[in-house]
């Protein structure tokens, strides 16, 4: 007992000090922490329960990925189809038919097919691991081609959608000025949204909502839309359907399938006002959709076109000159607020998949000062009960326990500050219960300290023997708790892993604490003071 | 200074002779408390069954319950389920999902806190949440997992470290401990969601930490008195640890106290579900996990190395020990 080396005392005076060094930017208001120095800048977060703010977890929508993914192989086999050198290289297809994750077409001439196949092959890639190809491409009753889309090349489509799904919900939070957003992916098919401060989660949730799919297209002359919805659909069209509010009565106009430019070809997209002074959408497109708009615009004067955004039709101008320079505006029944929120759907481009929200978590700012004030306050009573229960009934064994309950505390925050870890309401509950299991270990030791008194042992010895058969039980307690807390931590979410966190540093700390720590005060005091008997 | 023993040296309390009434009790109130989950069901929050809850703080008095009920219903989210928090002026207000509609933590959630504001134009919303019903049956699952995988987890590492009947021991015990509270979410329907079962696993830990400290002194006194019969050293074993089973208790119980009457009432549930369990696990120390060992017949050959022969490893550990001895 008596043999506490010096440099053990100098190692634990040094953790005990960086502990509290590193605890006291947490303690300190933002804006003094804002002037120290960037190494200084480690705090514990505060989770949205405590700070207040907007928690989402979007999830894709895979049918309709899936539906994205046919129609892009659709117009990529048509394409290919094409031929590079002119109309005599053309293959002549038909009757395409898309169903479940395949899409079907015949060949006219069935001299072609290898020719077909040839070019095919070209258009899928391999993926994954396996070096199994995205598509499958099989021949049935000789003329018609299936192309299946693989596991792998699903697997692989869902994750760049999502990879780009996220770096797009990435610039539209930041577009909306908030501060600090945590946006990650989580699992296959989800990502989760953080935005501390938020209020009203409701514009971030429409601008999210928004694919942002817009493209320009040619109005087809010779197809035509009754009043009561009947259309007549000429081969290369499709009828598509006014937005809410849109074409003044008109169902939808009958559009060319083929895209005349598309939003990928944005260079800005900003809120504005037409000449009405009503809110609209002013765009500017990059050179080559600049060219391509003043060339179709100028073969078509006279005639229509259509501006669609997310499969609707959102309104259809006619063409009375051509259109250079590359700008244009959307106007439509927009207010300034959807307008603005549109514009930014815009210029951070299309999401390649529709996102749902299907969890969403606010708290108001108000709230979680109020949980974090009555947090406080209750965890500082709660705190120094504990720790005149201990002074009265073990004294200087109890003043030694409180001094390394004390460290604790600066230690666990020091560590989460580190760890750069979030502390939620349930994190504050965690810390109570560390503060018990810590207290624990000392009651247990202590109490051993005086049944080995009592059965006669000398000071010296109690407490050695009070150190080291208590410790076992210790361990094997705090075990089973760190077992708890590493379940909580891979299966809960959001407010469990918070608990999990801080249950996890607290149980470590803990035993740090009120085993080697309260040991060294024991040995140096045994040491210095030499008692023949203890008060215990 | 003279210290406060809050328990009397030298305790001498027979309490496996109560072993058959509490193992009766303890049973007893298991059967109860899945019956009470059977009949009268959990209140589960949104994190489970989806739908939107919205916290309502009101500044003045708050209007009857049965007033709000009605309004909330006008609303056309179905009858809401309201949730009283510890204060007088906070409820949560909680509606189902809204049938067929896909993105349903789109709308309702608005659409509840919009038609609130118009029903109480005082009443300040606090917190919304809203959960499809697609994440709350994972939420449920994972939960479910997590608490299952616990208790078993902990009971394979006692058994690991102790014996098979120890290992059965704290696996009962968990079982009652995590029953009883069930049956405790069942009686008082305090809504149970995801920090419900953080609670439950906390439970789970600390109950379990109360059973390794009477396990421990038990094995140790296992190898220290061999030829000792089973119960007078079960009973000296709880003896000798409860002092500091009263001790730890005791702080819990002042610490969760603390928390409950002076903590933020979103915890309110969190900290009532811990600090129960904290008194079920002080019983369960004392007169639960211990008979159970008497069943499983745990004796001094339980902890006899197996490569030394019994008698010389248990003489070589016997101390000289006099003092304590019943």
């Amino acid at each position: 007992m008596l043999d506490f080396p010096r440099w053990k005392t100098v190692g634990i005076s040094i953790i005990l000090l960086l502990g509290i060094l590193f605890s006291i930017p947490s303690f300190l208001p933002q804006k003094t922490v804002d002037q120290l120095p960037g190494f200084a800048q480690i705090k514990v977060n505060l989770g949205l329960d405590l700070a207040g703010g907007s928690h989402l977890l979007l999830e894709a929508d895979l049918a309709d990925l899936n539906k994205t993914q046919l129609a892009n192989m659709e117009k990529t086999v048509r394409a290919a189809m094409r031929g590079e050198r002119g109309p005599d290289d053309d293959i002549a297809i038909g009757d395409f038919k898309a169903s479940g994750s395949t899409i079907s077409f015949l060949i006219r001439d069935q001299k072609q097919l290898d020719d077909a196949r040839d070019r095919l092959a070209k258009e899928t890639q391999g993926a994954g691991m396996t070096g199994q190809r995205d598509w499958r491409v099989d021949v049935v009753d000789t003329t018609r081609i299936v192309m299946t889309m693989t596991a792998a090349g699903r697997d692989q489509a869902v994750a760049r959608a999502m990879e780009s799904a996220r770096d797009i919900v990435d610039k539209r939070v930041n577009e909306l000025g908030t501060r600090e957003p945590t946006i990650i992916r989580e699992g296959n098919d989800r990502i989760v949204v953080q935005v501390p401060g938020l209020q009203d989660p409701k514009a971030l949730k429409d601008l999210l909502g928004q694919t942002a799919r817009l493209e320009f297209r040619m109005v087809d002359p010779n197809g035509g839309v009754g009043p009561n919805g009947a259309a007549n659909v000429p081969v290369g069209s499709e009828l598509v359907p006014y937005a809410p509010g849109e074409g003044g009565g008109a169902p939808g106009e009958v559009l060319r399938r083929q895209v005349m430019i598309s939003g990928d070809q944005l260079i800005s997209a900003k809120q504005d006002f037409n000449q009405q002074q009503m809110p609209a959408v002013s765009l500017r497109f990059d050179s080559a959709g600049s060219n391509t708009f003043a060339r179709v615009t100028g073969q078509n004067v006279g005639k229509r076109f259509a501006m669609v955004l997310d499969g609707k039709v959102l309104s259809a101008p006619s063409i009375n000159e051509p259109i250079l320079g590359g700008s244009a505006q959307i106007s439509g029944n927009f207010t300034v607020q959807s307008a603005n929120q549109l514009a930014i759907a815009l210029s951070s481009g299309s999401l390649p998949v529709k996102l749902d929200v299907v969890e969403e978590r606010t708290v108001t700012p108000e709230l979680g000062a109020d949980s974090i004030r009555k947090g406080a306050i209750a965890g500082i009573i709660a705190t120094v009960s504990v720790l005149v229960l201990m002074l009265v009934v073990y004294g200087r064994f109890g003043v030694y326990a409180n001094i390394a309950l004390a460290f604790n505390v600066f230690l666990i925050i020091a560590i989460m500050a580190a760890f750069n870890a979030t502390l939620t309401l349930p994190g504050i509950a965690g810390f109570v219960l560390t503060i018990g299991a810590a207290v624990d270990a000392n009651v247990l030791i202590n109490e051993r300290i005086r049944e080995e008194l009592k059965r006669g042992r000398r000071t010296f010895q109690a407490v050695e023997l009070g150190y080291t058969e208590a410790s076992r039980a210790i361990f094997d307690a705090n075990v089973t708790n760190v077992i708890a807390a590493a379940l909580m931590f891979w299966f809960g979410t959001g407010p469990i892993k918070g608990f999990a966190v801080v249950l996890t540093i607290g149980i470590v700390t803990s035993v740090f604490t009120a085993v080697t720590v309260t040991r060294m005060f024991v040995a140096h005091w045994l040491r210095s003071a030499r008692p023949t008997s203890i008060n215990i | 200074m003279r210290l406060l023993k809050l328990v009397p040296d030298d305790t001498n309390i027979d309490f496996l002779q109560w072993r058959k009434v509490a193992s009766f009790m303890s049973f007893f109130l298991v059967v109860v408390s899945i019956a009470l989950v059977a009949v009268k069901g959990l209140n589960l929050g949104v994190d489970f069954v989806g739908g939107q809850s919205v916290r309502v703080e009101f500044k003045q008095e708050m209007p009857p319950i049965d007033e709000i009920r009605e309004k909330v219903a006008t609303i056309g989210l179905g009858e809401p389920t309201i949730q009283q928090f510890g204060s007088d002026k906070a409820i949560s207000i909680r509606t189902a999902l809204p049938e067929g509609d896909k993105a349903t933590a789109d709308r309702a959630g608005e659409q509840l806190v919009a038609g609130i504001a118009k029903a109480f134009p005082t009443a300040k919303t606090g917190a919304v949440e809203t959960v499809s019903g697609k994440v709350s049956g994972e939420l449920l699952r994972t939960g479910a997992i997590s608490l299952a995988l616990a208790i078993l987890g902990i009971s394979i590492y006692i058994w690991i470290r102790f014996e098979w009947q120890f290992g059965v021991g704290a696996l009962g015990r968990l079982f009652h401990e995590v029953s009883l509270t069930f049956g405790l979410f069942a009686v008082t329907q305090m809504q149970f969601d995801l920090n419900s079962v953080a609670a439950l696993l906390t439970i789970v830990g600390y109950s379990l930490n109360d059973t390794i400290v009477v396990y421990d002194r038990i094995r140790e006194n296992l190898k220290k008195y061999r030829k000792m019969e089973i119960i007078p050293l079960l009973n000296l074993s709880i003896n000798e640890t409860l002092s500091r089973t009263v001790m730890t208790t005791l702080a819990m119980v002042l610490a969760l106290g603390m928390l409950l009457i002076f903590g933020p009432d979103v915890i309110f549930g969190f900290t009532a579900a811990m600090l129960f369990g904290v008194f079920i696990g002080g019983y369960s120390s004392v007169l639960m996990s211990t008979p159970v060992l008497v069943w499983l017949k745990v004796g001094p050959d339980s902890f006899v190395p197996r490569t030394t022969s019994g008698i010389g490893g248990g003489e070589r550990i016997e101390r000289k020990d006099d003092g304590a001895v019943v």
